[in-house]
């Protein structure tokens, strides 16, 4: 049973890590716009801009 | 438009030298829009930034301060293809979208608490306890109390704050038992370890949190969304007026951005948006959205003028008495607040199963407590008994029961036109058994159109429409849509009377039926038309009268038939009593009654009130808002006054009536499920207390128990998508009848009601 001694911390800690970044996200307001953010992860927009016109 | 705006109003300065406009945009869909204005708006000078979001069709524009003027932006999106239109949001959106954020803050945190929590105890369940010292249970026990004291703390704060304010006011909602439940598990819990017990119950308090919490955060997202879309709509339709300055330049400006005092100039065919006093001009009024009367009023200098009216033929310059938040009659104003203060005592479902439910469990918990003392047992385990009833009977699923059916059915009404305004609405709409309409504008459509098209020469028509078509004139609006003419020919505009043209070397006229000295032809058709205003072409040869009246909405009688087999119907109008009985005769509406001022509609809804009846009143005009105040419920179209909008409960999209029955029979399904889900939650109670009461429940029992109610309420929540399986055939025909009429919908309907189109479902995505 030892081995609780690391594997609770551990488990708890994962969790609160993404519990942190669950709150980092909501208050730079990443779920303010779901139905674009799911449109801007397909956008090209990272090309450069010359590419894009052509 | 022609003249420059003044835009000052909806700019906002974030940070120093840095100018921001919130805008609504028109037909954004998906990323391809995104793609094309963010970038459009970033190429132009001086623009800093640009973000579109999605889900409400907005954009955020950032610039230098000074850099460009305002209607730059504008211009620029209009160039992109994409109208935008300048928006205040205001105060109430930004708490609005706090009180958002915190909920899903709060359902972050009781999330990792409930998983962390569930963690430790399915251990436990699973055996970990078995040791015989009970260390490693205790060690589990501390560090679930660990994590779930905490959560609780911050995660409960939203219930604890509610059930404190409702204690305050010495009545109890859901939130009393629910605060109750979670401190007495947390409180028992906490005890329970410290005299090295077995059972706990962290995870069911966490749980019970974040079941709520869910509920909770949905019901808030679909009402912000729908209003949102009801504010975007309000922005698109904002009126503006063209205000002359002292050095006599003319400029658009938002309604909000003028003062009394102030002298506006209104062109023919426009909605004048302020009251005030004529200072120049002539001209007829279409009075009929203040009125409900449709014929037209003449004005000249000295008359007043009001907000919502229509000005049909000459330019009149207007000084303002009151603009933005005054436009409306004294009147109509002091009815508005009496029949607001009447109504605002309406307890809704919700509550009263609360106040039902609430006194039951805590009289239950009272009698095992002294039952296990009568029995004989220490007072120490009455008291675990008893705290273990309250907390198996903490409503979860009868907190989630009501607004779960909320949510769903909302979005079903929202797929097919209407929004609601309030929760509430769906109970109250549910519980009417009379519906009272308004006719002009409701039953009506708001647009005129031409009545006598099949007595009408061909060649005549086609002329006309292309006289028409040089008019700003409602009437001649409607015949040139009529005609379907294209080409205008060239006229001279007579102020007030009409236009003249020549054709084919002959003069010819189109205009006021004096004027073309048509009243002999006019007679018999005024007779046949009693409710249409006319208009006359002259020829040389001959005059033709044209009769314009606002047709009924294309679906107005079967709609007002498939009503009327579970309600009934009246019609109650500020119309002339001939054009009120002709409507009523064509939709088979036996009561109606015309000619009414607000205060006589107001009146006779307080009779039927008096008689018993739960009024559903469905109308447009200023002259309705107190009535659809008064009633019990009320929806109004989109194309309604302002002052009409904020009173109802609902609004309908586009030229069809559908909504209304939809809205009705989607109202009736939505109700049954609510009561369907609150029996569904008893009769969990009924299976669960006994257990808890004789001391066998445990832990795992309460965890799935609670978990087991709240989904199935939920899933009995998802039914609220179609209408009421009740209603049969006639529902499905119904609905495939909507869908094959769809496409044309979409070509035919307002302006306002296609490019906006919303997301198919404001819940959509939150069912995952």
């Amino acid at each position: 049973m030892n081995v609780l001694v690391y594997l609770v911390p551990l488990a708890l800690a994962l969790g609160a890590l993404g519990l942190a970044a669950f709150l980092w996200a909501l208050k730079h307001g990443q779920f303010e716009d779901l139905d674009g953010a799911a449109w801007r992860a397909i956008s090209d927009d990272d090309l450069p801009e010359e590419d894009e016109r052509s | 438009m022609s003249e420059a705006q003044d835009l000052s109003l909806f700019v906002r300065h974030p940070s120093e030298g840095v100018a921001a406009m919130d805008l609504v945009v028109d037909g954004v869909f998906c990323g391809a829009c995104i793609a094309t204005i963010e970038k459009g708006l970033r190429r132009q000078d001086g623009v800093r930034g640009a973000r579109v979001n999605l889900a409400s069709k907005r954009v955020t524009v950032e610039w230098d301060d000074g850099a460009l003027e305002p209607p730059a932006i504008l211009e620029r999106l209009e160039a992109l293809g994409y109208p935008a239109f300048p928006f205040a949001s205001g105060v109430v959106d930004s708490v609005e979208m706090q009180a958002e954020k915190r909920l899903l803050r709060c359902l972050g945190v009781a999330a990792f608490g409930a998983m962390n929590v569930m963690l430790l105890s399915v251990s436990l369940w699973a055996g970990a306890d078995s040791d015989p010292n009970s260390a490693t249970r205790d060690l589990f026990h501390w560090l679930s109390a660990l994590v779930a004291l905490p959560t609780a703390a911050y995660a409960g704060l939203p219930f604890f704050e509610s059930a404190a304010k409702a204690l305050r006011a010495r009545s109890l909602n859901m939130d009393v038992p629910i605060s109750l439940g979670v401190v007495l598990a947390l409180g028992m819990s906490v005890v329970q370890t410290l005299a090295h017990e077995r059972d706990a119950y962290f995870d069911s308090a966490v749980m019970l949190l974040m079941f709520l919490l869910a509920g909770r955060f949905l019901d808030r997202r679909m009402r912000r969304r729908t209003r949102d879309f009801a504010l975007n709509l309000s922005a698109i339709r904002a009126d503006r007026a063209v205000k002359l300055f002292e050095g006599g330049e003319a400029r658009e400006t938002p309604i909000g951005a003028i003062r009394p005092g102030d002298l506006v100039l209104v062109r023919a065919g426009e909605r004048i948006a302020v009251d005030g006093t004529v200072e120049d001009g002539r001209s007829d009024i279409d009075q009929s959205l203040v009125t409900g009367e449709t014929a037209p009023v003449a004005v000249s200098p000295g008359a007043s003028v009001y907000a919502g009216t229509v000005n049909m033929s000459g330019a009149l310059r207007v000084r303002v008495q009151s603009a933005a938040s005054g436009t409306l009659l004294d009147e109509v104003n002091g009815l508005l607040v009496r029949a607001v203060e009447q109504r605002s005592s309406y307890v809704q479902l919700a509550d009263r199963a609360a106040a039902l439910y609430v006194p039951v469990v805590h009289v239950t918990a009272l009698a095992t407590f002294l039952g296990w003392l009568a029995v004989g047992a220490g007072w120490q385990q009455s008291l675990i008994v008893a705290i273990t009833v309250l907390i198996i009977t903490c409503p979860c699923a009868l907190g989630l029961a009501v607004p779960a059916v909320q949510v769903v059915a909302a979005g079903a009404l929202f797929r097919r036109g209407l929004i609601l305004n309030s929760g509430e609405a769906l109970e109250r709409l549910a519980e009417a058994d009379t519906v009272v309409f308004d006719k002009t504008g409701t039953l009506t459509q708001p647009r005129p159109t031409l009545a006598n098209a099949a007595d009408i020469e061909a060649a005549d028509l086609a002329l006309a429409g292309s006289l028409a078509l040089s008019s700003r004139h409602p009437l001649a609006k409607a015949v040139a849509e009529a005609s379907g003419a294209r080409e205008p020919i060239a006229v001279e505009e007579v102020p007030g009377q009409g236009v003249s043209a020549l054709h084919c070397g002959e003069r010819v006229r189109f205009g006021s039926v004096t004027w073309c000295e048509a009243e002999a032809d006019a007679a018999p058709i005024a007779a046949a038309w009693p409710d249409a205003s006319l208009i006359a072409l002259r020829t040389p040869e001959r005059a033709v009268v044209f009769a314009v009246r606002q047709s009924l909405r294309p679906d107005a009688s079967s709609v007002i038939a498939d009503v009327a087999r579970n309600h009934e119907i009246e019609i109650l109008s500020g119309d002339r009593q001939p054009a009120v009985a002709l409507v009523a005769r064509e939709l088979g509406v036996s009561r109606f009654e015309a000619g009414l001022k607000p205060a006589d509609k107001i009146a006779r809804l307080e009779a039927l009130a008096g008689a018993g009846k739960r009024t559903l009143m469905v109308g447009d005009g200023l002259n309705d808002a107190p009535a659809l105040a008064a009633a019990h419920v009320s929806i109004s179209p989109i194309s309604a006054a302002h002052i009409a909008q904020a009173q109802a409960d609902a609004l309908f999209l586009g030229e069809r009536l559908q909504p209304v029955a939809d809205a009705l029979s989607l109202a009736a399904t939505a109700r049954r499920l609510m009561v369907e889900n609150l029996w569904l939650s008893a009769v969990y109670n009924l299976v669960a207390v006994p257990l808890a009461i004789f001391g066998f429940a445990t832990p795992l029992i309460a965890a799935l128990a609670m978990s087991g109610s709240s989904i199935l309420v939920t899933v009995n929540a998802l039914r609220a998508r179609s209408p009421s399986p009740l209603a049969g055939e006639g529902g499905r025909a119904q609905r495939s009848r909507m869908r094959g009429e769809a496409s044309n919908e979409a070509k035919s309907n307002a302006p306002e009601a296609r490019p906006l189109t919303p997301d198919p479902s404001p819940a959509r995505g939150e069912g995952k």
